[in-house]
């Protein structure tokens, strides 16, 4: 086997991300996606703690704070209710956000990808091209990582500044991303990123139709999203070194499914003669 | 006009191969080219080169670009190729003639190592193009598919950018080869353009940059003409020409006989995955048709008892505007014509008449056919 070349992975990729960018019917809902997630509902939300005028519904809910495991309600900081709440919010609450929003957009990208070039009759060109089979699907599994992650960096720098905007003056500082967050948006979300799509490129690679691919990814993605959420959650409410863990056995698992990954992507099922 | 079958189909193949086999010369010496891409490859393997016969010919040697010897390909149950053999020599034009579904782009994809044959043997360049060679053989040869296959959401220039960063050319050079290579097809003003709202012709002559922006040796084009007007069919079928005089090797599948005519060095006839004839088509015609025939335009009604008695006449049918007659040798026209004259009947004129591809190819498979359903008869050496 021949060693990677891997400028022309990037050239693959970086050819997917230009169609990707000129796709306005893809990537404005994905934007309006992230817009809500990031930057809507927790600009809503937090200015409406930050601003609410009833002390009593505010204790309330800095109540049912104590119903946080241990761990993770002593990292809540804050000397006023609305203060506690807002953290708990801010740091607890939109871990998923983290999780759901990148494997939506990156699921989205990669169940096309291949298949994509089939349809369109670009197959033919990438099969007779010197590319490797290795090559093309490291390309196609960059261009699928890169706009979800790109969301994520983009809209957590937002969602970091909407938070210490709002919720910042009553915990008395800038207190976010906190050290977990960056620990699951560094070292856990990558791998079940990289899990995910290394399961939806195999899909593409294989199905017959674009809509197909998108059908059957939903039902890949879905629990992936699923366990991805439940762990970030614990991630955040719980130890530094669980998190650690965490990460470590999903870049194990995620690099297992690239590498048999790779296979999924021949020459044949480029021209759609595969299996046939 | 009635053809002659050769002793057996097969023999046709020997024969063509006969005629080209002369000998070796590396490519490394022959003079270095004068272009950046040629120039850029610096470790292609051994190519092939040129010889002259001593009647001043050129003629290829002995080792063929494209040598696929009996392979087989099958989709499930339903086989696209059986048992083909299909050689293209270095510097030449080798048209795959073909109805639909011949196998002429299965063909094409095994060259490339894109598919993988089941049974046979594949060498491009002297190797199998599905081995570790595979990348090497693959930068070397330039495709031009059936559908154009280029990305609709991208500008040409981004098209043609793709196609020279995956072939590896330099980023130096690359710019201007790629406005070269557009505008040797014409396709230069519209780099800019994204190419879902370019025209079938446009989408074609892009493609075709495309495939030879990176100066490939072997050229491998599927149906290149499609969709496009008259005025660019006989550019690009210049261009093919060109190609082979700049020491470039092509294979053209076209079931368009009429742009074969005459730009085809090597003919191949292909029906269900199976090679028919191969062969010069004057060779192949030769084969065929051993007499030379001529179209004498008399119309009386003696003239063909005339002709019939005449030495060397070997068959006479009736035309529109008089008599085809086939003969052994076009010196006999003068004594025909005398002979006509003679009895006192008036000659119009009289018009060598050369088959045409279309003559072959129809010829060929009707022998084909006719093999087929009566196999001893091609043993035998007997006339269609």
């Amino acid at each position: 086997m021949s060693a990677t070349n891997w400028s022309r992975v990037a050239t693959v990729a970086r050819t997917d991300l230009r169609q990707l960018r000129q796709a306005k019917d893809f990537w404005l809902p994905m934007l309006l996606l992230g817009g809500a997630f990031f930057v809507l509902i927790p600009s809503v939300l937090f200015f409406t703690i930050a601003q609410i005028g009833s002390v009593e519904v505010v204790d309330r809910m800095s109540d049912t704070l104590q119903v946080l495991p241990p761990e993770a309600a002593a990292q809540i900081e804050g000397t006023s209710p609305q203060g506690r709440t807002g953290y708990a919010l801010a740091v607890f609450l939109f871990a998923p956000v983290a999780v759901i929003v990148p494997l939506t957009i990156s699921t989205a990208v990669g169940a096309a990808t291949i298949v994509g070039e089939r349809e369109r009759g670009t197959g033919e060109f990438l099969a007779h091209s010197p590319a490797s089979a290795r090559e093309i699907y490291l390309g196609k599994l960059i261009a699928s990582v890169v706009p979800g992650y790109l969301t994520v960096v983009i809209g957590f720098t937002l969602y970091s500044l909407i938070v210490n905007l709002t919720i910042g003056p009553s915990v008395g500082r800038w207190f976010f991303p906190t050290k977990q967050w960056w620990v699951m948006l560094l070292w856990v979300l990558p791998p079940f990123l990289a899990l995910c799509l290394s399961m939806v490129l195999r899909l593409s690679a294989r199905v017959t139709s674009t809509a197909a691919a998108q059908q059957a990814s939903g039902l890949i993605s879905l629990p992936l999203i699923m366990v991805a959420y439940s762990q970030a959650t614990g991630v955040l409410f719980g130890s530094g070194t669980a998190a650690y863990v965490v990460g470590g056995l999903a870049w194990l698992l995620a690099l297992f499914s690239l590498r048999r990954g790779v296979r999924s992507v021949t020459r044949s099922r480029l021209l759609g003669v595969a299996g046939t | 006009m009635k053809p002659v079958a050769p002793r057996s189909l097969r023999s046709a193949e020997s024969a063509g191969t006969e005629a080209d086999e002369v000998g070796h010369r590396r490519r490394d010496d022959q003079p270095a080219s004068q272009d950046p891409v040629a120039a850029q490859r610096d470790s292609s393997p051994s190519s092939r080169g040129r010889q002259k016969s001593p009647d001043g010919t050129e003629r290829v040697d002995a080792t063929d670009v494209v040598s696929i010897v009996n392979a087989s390909k099958s989709f499930g149950d339903v086989p696209a190729l059986r048992s083909l053999n299909l050689r293209v020599p270095h510097a030449r034009i080798t048209v795959l003639l073909g109805p639909n579904g011949a196998g002429k782009t299965t063909a094409i994809r095994l060259i490339t190592g894109a598919l993988t044959a089941d049974q046979g043997q594949v060498a491009i360049f002297g190797s199998d193009p599905t081995g570790p060679e595979g990348e090497q053989i693959r930068t070397r040869c330039g495709v031009v598919s059936a559908k154009p296959s280029l990305y609709d959401r991208l500008t040409g220039y981004d098209n043609l950018q793709y196609a020279a960063q995956l072939y590896g050319l330099k980023s130096s050079i690359m710019d201007a080869r790629i406005r070269q290579s557009a505008a040797q097809f014409d396709i230069d003003d519209a780099l800019a353009q994204r190419v879902g709202g370019y025209s079938t012709g446009m989408k074609t002559r892009l493609a075709l940059a495309r495939a030879t922006l990176h100066d490939p040796d072997l050229l491998l084009l599927d149906e290149p003409t499609s969709g496009l007007d008259p005025e660019s069919a006989l550019a690009v079928l210049a261009m093919v020409r060109e190609m082979t005089a700049n020491d470039k090797s092509v294979l053209m599948c076209t079931h368009l006989l009429s742009e074969a005519e005459g730009l085809a060095d090597e003919v191949v006839v292909i029906d269900a995955g199976t090679d028919l004839e191969t062969g010069a088509q004057k060779a192949l015609t030769d084969r065929y048709w051993p007499d030379k025939t001529v179209d004498v335009s008399v119309t009386h009604p003696s003239a063909t008892a005339v002709i019939e008695s005449t030495p060397g006449v070997s068959a006479v049918e009736p035309i529109d505007d008089g008599l085809r007659v086939q003969l052994a040798d076009l010196d006999l026209v003068p004594g025909l014509v005398e002979r006509l004259v003679g009895e006192g009947l008036a000659v119009r004129s009289v018009v060598p008449k050369q088959p045409t591809l279309e003559d072959l190819y129809f010829a060929i498979r009707k022998r084909h056919r006719s093999d087929v359903e009566h196999p001893a008869a091609d043993e035998h050496g007997e006339q269609t």
